[in-house]
């Protein structure tokens, strides 16, 4: 808990434009991310769930800065004694930094370029930084798909002979070639069949123990989540409104919104047809959202002061935060 | 409860194969099952199953290259003197006047992409009004309300002005219930949900699950509920297929098929899906290998390549069939035979 996170997420934004008319005039702002904090330690898994438009995705590319945040900042624990602002660093001295921080996508099919080889493929990162010798890279390779299940045999093939589950594997290779600390995975078994889920899910935890990585990941299956996670944050139009360890997430959810997710997820056992929360209504626009509380709308326990006050991410319990008004006064129920 | 009433659809043995230029893809192998009046059949199984086509197999909207090669597809019609007369859908050309009176108006079909199956020139409103007259003969402004009350009962606020929206002004949640509203404009009897709820969120996941439940209620409407999700099937089904490979492995009622799994595949697929009951960081079970291209499909038995009860010289030659086990349930594996 007192260890020092590999990555520390502060107050960050990301409006991005609304321009209208002739003059391209700025008619406002879509707040896909707003005002989100967190931490990451090393070997620790965080994932972040939501629905879609919650700003799950924009978070994440900003972390790796494939978006440029519109505030905020992003620490990153580079070694023992450095701690780097990448919200702010100029591109020219991100590169180096960007080692340790690799992405795996979500669909294996567009995410692997059909025209190179598998080697090609997973040694581009080495190439690319100056990683190696001709030989030594093979090596490398080798080793690589070997981690993640495939046969090295299969290195000068290219990816339209491979499934998606086999797909994936050799992203995942590619994103560990350079020996990273913190993987972003966004949505990485979500285009996969159940029984290829299965096994990339365990991959990824068992590569987890093994090299000690840290992952960010970014889903909207709370099921697969729970499989994979240490912590979870929840996002709801831009802001997280609840984060706390797995089981007390998932048993104890101290946000109505982390409650209705939850009691809408399909329980995969008919003797236990839910006790479903319908919600109300649509997810609320990032361009117009409500006043007060994001969720008020929807909610069934708000009140009038949900409506005017918007409300702050408090600690209620060690390592439990929660942004509600009435977290200490309702009773909600979860799943175990 | 099953004998108690008669089918309102039956499939028998249908084989729908895609002839290509690489060889012939035997996309559905022989698949049976019945659809009983206001109940939900829900048709699992991973990609290329056959799941789909044989959705659309039954609808006779098959894509170019494929072709319903043999079997009964026998919809029981009431003639109006309280007598039933059955019709083979299978027998039927698929451009022909029956075939297209019957799509649609007595069976109607909802997709996965809700994006996609809307024209983005009309508005909805009018893609429902042509739908709508299509099957009856009504003036516009009589289809016009009719468009408007069926859009208030899958639950669209003020359905009077969203009826000139197009689709794309939609969310992905209303578009899907616009679809809903469009193949109930008809009527049906049966309703063919395919992955009717896999592009959304969970929390309008809910709300159209719910819609869908509450209008069999209203209207006893037949489901066929085609999805690849466990969760979804355990929520919505009465009676479960589960398919691989374009045969079905095992049929029977929801609560045998979770709790009394007797296919190897059946039972694996249970262990394999991630749950939200599970322990936090928990590994899951899983199956060796993954589903093989459906040009080098297995002899035998299709799962014998990934099944830990592999019996060498039997499943790996012969091809199972489906047998009785119990009341209602139904597997095709050489583990069952008497």
């Amino acid at each position: 808990m007192n260890e020092q996170p590999l990555l520390e997420v502060k107050n960050l934004k990301k409006y991005f434009p609304i321009r209208k008319g002739l003059l391209r005039r700025l008619a406002g702002h879509v707040r896909a991310v707003d005002d989100v904090s967190f931490a990451i330690r090393k070997g620790e898994t965080l994932s972040l769930v939501g629905e879609s438009g919650c700003g799950k995705t924009t978070t994440s590319r900003c972390i790796l800065r494939a978006l440029d945040p519109t505030a905020g900042q992003i620490r990153y624990r580079s070694n023992e004694s450095t701690v780097v602002d990448l919200a702010e660093l100029p591109k020219s001295r991100l590169r180096p930094l960007r080692r340790q921080m690799q992405m795996i996508f979500q669909d294996p099919f567009s995410s692997l370029n059909p025209r190179m080889t598998l080697f090609d493929i997973i040694s581009e990162p080495l190439v690319v930084n100056n990683v190696g010798t001709p030989q030594s890279r093979r090596e490398r390779v080798a080793e690589l798909l070997e981690l993640v299940g495939l046969p090295p045999e299969f290195m000068n093939r290219y990816p339209h002979a491979f499934s998606g589950g086999q797909r994936q594997r050799i992203g995942i290779a590619r994103a560990l070639a350079l020996n990273p600390a913190l993987i972003v995975a966004d949505e990485p078994v979500s285009a996969l069949d159940v029984s290829v889920q299965a096994q990339i899910v365990n991959l990824l935890l068992d590569l987890q123990a093994e090299l000690g990585l840290a992952y960010l990941f970014v889903a909207h299956d709370l099921s697969v989540v729970k499989h994979v996670s240490d912590r979870v944050a929840v996002m709801y139009v831009g802001k997280i409104v609840e984060i706390a360890e797995t089981s007390a997430l998932f048993s104890q959810p101290r946000h109505p919104y982390t409650e209705a997710l939850l009691s809408a997820v399909p329980k995969p056992d008919p003797r236990l047809r839910s006790q479903r929360i319908i919600l109300e209504g649509e997810v609320a626009d990032p361009a117009h959202p409500p006043s007060g509380c994001y969720f008020h709308p929807r909610c069934r326990y708000a009140v009038d002061r949900c409506k005017t006050e918007s409300p702050e991410l408090n600690e209620i319990e060690p390592g439990h935060f929660v942004s509600c008004h009435r977290a200490n006064e309702i009773e909600l129920v979860g799943v175990s | 409860m099953q004998q108690t009433s008669q089918p309102i659809l039956s499939v028998r043995n249908l084989k729908t194969y895609f002839h290509q230029d690489e060889g012939i893809v035997r996309a559905v192998d022989g698949a049976s099952f019945d659809i009983y009046p206001g109940r939900t059949l829900g048709i699992v199984g991973e990609s290329g199953c056959g799941k789909s086509v044989t959705a659309r197999s039954i609808l006779q909207i098959v894509d170019k290259g494929g072709r319903i090669e043999d079997g009964e597809i026998l919809l029981r019609r009431a003639t109006g003197n309280g007598q039933n007369d059955i019709l083979d859908l299978a027998k039927l050309k698929p451009d022909s006047r029956q075939a297209r009176a019957i799509r649609g108006s007595e069976i109607a079909l909802i997709f996965q992409e809700p994006m996609t199956s809307f024209s983005p020139f009309h508005t909805v409103g009018n893609q429902i009004i042509e739908a709508i007259r299509l099957h009856k003969p009504v003036s516009r402004t009589e289809a016009r309300q009719e468009a408007i009350e069926l859009l208030r009962m899958v639950g669209i606020p003020r359905p009077d002005r969203r009826i000139d929206e197009y689709s794309f002004q939609l969310s992905g949640g209303l578009r899907q219930r616009v679809m809903i509203a469009m193949a109930l404009s008809s009527d049906p009897k049966v309703l063919i949900a395919d992955e009717p709820t896999t592009a959304l969120d969970v929390t309008t996941q809910a709300q159209v699950l719910e819609l869908l439940q509450q209008l069999q209620e209203e209207k006893g409407l037949s489901i066929i509920l085609i999805t690849h999700d466990m969760g979804v099937i355990a929520e919505m089904a009465d009676d479960v297929v589960v398919m691989y490979l374009g045969r079905v492995v095992e049929q029977g009622p929801v609560d045998e098929i979770f709790h009394a799994p007797k296919h190897p595949y059946t039972r694996m697929l249970l262990r394999s899906i991630p749950s939200i009951l599970a322990r936090p960081r928990t590994k899951l079970a899983t199956i060796a290998g993954s589903i093989p291209h459906p040009y080098n499909r297995p002899a035998g038995c299709p799962f014998h390549p990934r099944c830990p009860e592999f019996m060498p010289g039997k499943c790996d030659v012969l091809e199972p069939e489906l047998v009785r086990q119990g009341e209602n349930q139904e597997v095709s594996c050489f583990l069952y035979e008497e």
